[in-house]
């Protein structure tokens, strides 16, 4: 990989992901990310890890961004207002962190990077899919196992977490947890009430002045 | 070659805007893409560090927190779900119950 | 160092320009098949000052689809809904048509050809872990379709966007394990070297074609691909009688041009790839580098380049072949159901395919353990 590549491609990276954090419409954050997938999935293959960034393209970037993209139209989430300002400490944090962060920058590129960088060549087959493949089922194996029981763990709770009751009990439970919440229904119902009552007001008050 | 030092800055900075999003973001799933920005940017050190030494075991660790975040972007999101169900809003702000 | 960046950009340029001819030459295959599938005339008005017409041809549409259809829809009107997010939706139909014609990118249309010292394989891009790479750009393919139906601001297009990428989604399950089985019985991901794997005989004169191998993973490949491109009997995400047009409902003119285009070249792609994987590529039965071996003995010599333009004219008529396969199930079978088609997807294909790779694995490992 070239460095006038990887400068493109480190570019274009930082810019989405700044893109991400930005945006006021989620879906255009998602796309940004997006974007920002495809570009470091890029970066694996400049580096020779092949079967790692073509990995990245098919599960980050055609899997796990496409159920994001559902949960947001699932919860039909709108551009956000921007709100009054506030979170002054978080604020004030994201400053110090933004100031450290260029400071370690400066000292990174100050110091003439090392032609060290790595071995111009990588060793005959070094990313390709033949040698992840033998890694993980001869060094990792035992992770390997934990890390599918770990997924079948994650189906079963995604399921269970969101799947709609249709017991008459976890409807109550529903009602009852949003009246605790900020979401109360009753008062909803009982401001719904009031207006009717004032729009009714609002009506005999016409028909008596006309 | 590109020298790591500028692969491994270029991992921090992405890991910082990840950070930014996290901390400035009040809706949740935008804070969770935040989360996945992170992800990424520890993915890029750890093949760029793994190309350095010449060693499989970068992309190994790699193939694992890409499966990890799959699972935990899936459960995550399930939660929100859930949470979206019982209070209507997914604005961290709101999300207060447990506050003192 | 120019010369093979130049090489590789005429290849490029030789493969997306087929591509999309193809394409347009199978929206007339469409129309006239159709038409005579369902026992009616089809396109047949539009001619240049009637010409064809004194000549005493009859009409074949030729005119009408290929130069009246697009002309109309590229001078269209084009019309963004109000409050739809006017950047997406320009960007939703080229995000749902770039995945498609990238694919094409790894793909043998030939054996190598000689030109002077220099040996050049018919392939645009030569890259090691092709099927990964197509997997990968076929899942980038939601996209577009996704953010259609979004962008349109109309919630039976969103609908139709939801539904048809939950689709595509859930047919790449039963598209990737139809080529892992294939990848697992040549043991490489290179297409090209796959094609050259299906060279060679059989009991002296049985073509070595995967078919043979694996027929399984080919009725999965069909299956599934013919769902990714939200085909017939698949198509009800873009259900002509359900959802006006599905995810694509809001799009006019040009847009509309781009969206169909991808469903033609999805076409092309899926028989493409049947032809590498199944087929033989650009494999002729009986022919060699050095000319066709016969069964019974005879060897007919021809020069290489002959080789390698019949190589490429196989390919051509296997693809074309299972276009019009693809066109004939369209116009034959009735539309599935979308809770049927999701459970032919996940409760159908992933158990046959998972089936299929531990019984290729087995006879893999049984194959190479015995040598």
């Amino acid at each position: 990989m070239t460095i006038g590549v990887f400068i493109f491609l480190a570019a274009l990276s930082v810019i989405s992901a700044i893109g991400t954090v930005a945006q006021r419409n989620p879906v255009h954050c998602l796309l940004a990310l997006v974007v920002t997938l495809l570009t470091i999935a890029v970066l694996f293959i400049g580096l020779d890890a092949v079967a790692v960034g073509f990995l990245q393209m098919i599960v980050y970037a055609g899997a796990i961004m496409v159920l994001f993209l559902f949960v947001i139209w699932l919860l039909n989430l709108q551009a956000e207002v921007r709100t009054e300002p506030g979170h002054l400490a978080l604020k004030a944090f994201s400053g110090l962190l933004f100031a450290a962060l260029v400071a370690e920058l400066f000292v990174l590129l100050w110091h003439a990077p090392s032609a060290a960088g790595a071995r111009a060549l990588a060793p005959a087959g070094y990313g390709s899919i033949d040698n992840l493949a033998t890694t993980l089922f001869s060094d990792y194996l035992i992770s390997f196992e934990i890390t599918s029981v770990l997924l079948l763990a994650a189906i079963v709770g995604a399921i269970a977490l969101a799947r709609r009751e249709s017991s008459p009990q976890a409807a109550a439970a529903r009602t009852a947890g949003a009246q605790i919440g900020g979401m109360p229904a009753e008062a909803q119902a009982a401001a719904a009430r009031t207006q009717a009552v004032a729009a009714e007001a609002g009506a005999s008050a016409h028909s008596e002045g006309a | 070659m590109v020298p790591m030092s500028y692969l491994v800055g270029l991992s921090a900075v992405l890991f910082t805007i990840g950070v930014a999003g996290v901390l400035l973001r009040r809706n949740t799933i935008v804070i969770f893409m935040s989360i996945e920005i992170m992800l990424n940017a520890v993915n890029l050190a750890f093949v760029a560090l793994g190309r350095r030494l010449g060693s499989m075991d970068g992309q190994v660790i790699v193939f694992f927190v890409m499966t990890v975040a799959a699972a935990e972007a899936a459960v995550g999101l399930a939660i929100i779900i859930s949470v979206f169900r019982n209070r209507a809003t997914v604005n961290a702000d709101e999300l207060n119950l447990m506050r003192w | 160092m120019l010369i093979d960046l130049l090489i590789g950009a005429i290849k490029a340029t030789i493969v997306v320009v087929m591509v999309l001819n193809l394409a347009g030459i199978l929206l007339w295959v469409e129309r006239k098949g159709s038409a005579l599938i369902q026992d009616r005339i089809g396109a047949n008005r539009a001619s240049i000052t009637g010409l064809g017409k004194r000549m005493g041809l009859p009409n074949l549409g030729l005119v009408n689809t290929l130069l009246a259809d697009p002309l109309k829809l590229f001078t269209k009107e084009d019309f963004v809904p109000d409050g739809a997010d006017k950047f997406l939706h320009a960007l939703a139909p080229f995000l749902a048509l770039f995945p498609v014609i990238i694919t094409f990118a790894v793909v043998p249309f030939g054996d190598v050809v000689q030109i002077g010292s220099r040996t050049i394989t018919l392939q645009a891009a030569n890259i090691n872990a092709a099927a990964l790479y197509i997997l990968a750009t076929i899942g980038i393919g939601v996209y577009g379709v996704a953010l259609g139906g979004w962008a349109s601001n109309n919630r039976w297009a969103l609908l139709g966007g939801i539904r048809a990428s939950a689709q595509m989604i859930s047919y790449e399950i039963g598209l990737g394990l139809a080529i892992i089985s294939v990848v697992m019985t040549y043991g490489t991901l290179d297409l090209q070297a796959m094609c050259h794997a299906q060279g060679g005989v059989w009991f002296g004169f049985l073509p070595r074609w995967g078919i043979c191998l694996q027929p399984v993973a080919f009725l999965m490949l069909l299956t599934a691909g013919m769902a990714e491109s939200k085909r017939v009997p698949f198509d009800l995400p873009e259900g002509e009688s359900e959802l006006v047009a599905g995810y694509f409902t809001e799009y006019s003119g040009g847009k509309q041009a781009v969206f169909m285009m991808t469903d033609f070249a999805e076409i092309v792609l899926v028989a493409v790839l049947i032809t590498v994987f199944f087929f033989g590529g650009w494999q002729v039965p009986w022919l060699y580098r050095d000319g066709f071996h016969f069964p019974g003995g005879a060897h007919l010599w021809l020069p290489q380049l002959l080789v390698a333009i019949l190589g490429v004219v196989s390919f051509m008529i296997k693809t074309i072949v299972f276009c019009w396969l693809q066109i004939l199930i369209r116009w034959t079978l009735p539309r599935l159901r979308y809770d049927q088609l999701m459970r032919l997807g996940w409760k159908g294909l992933v158990p046959l395919g998972l089936a299929n790779v531990v019984v290729t694995a087995i006879v893999v490992v049984l194959v190479s353990g015995a040598h």
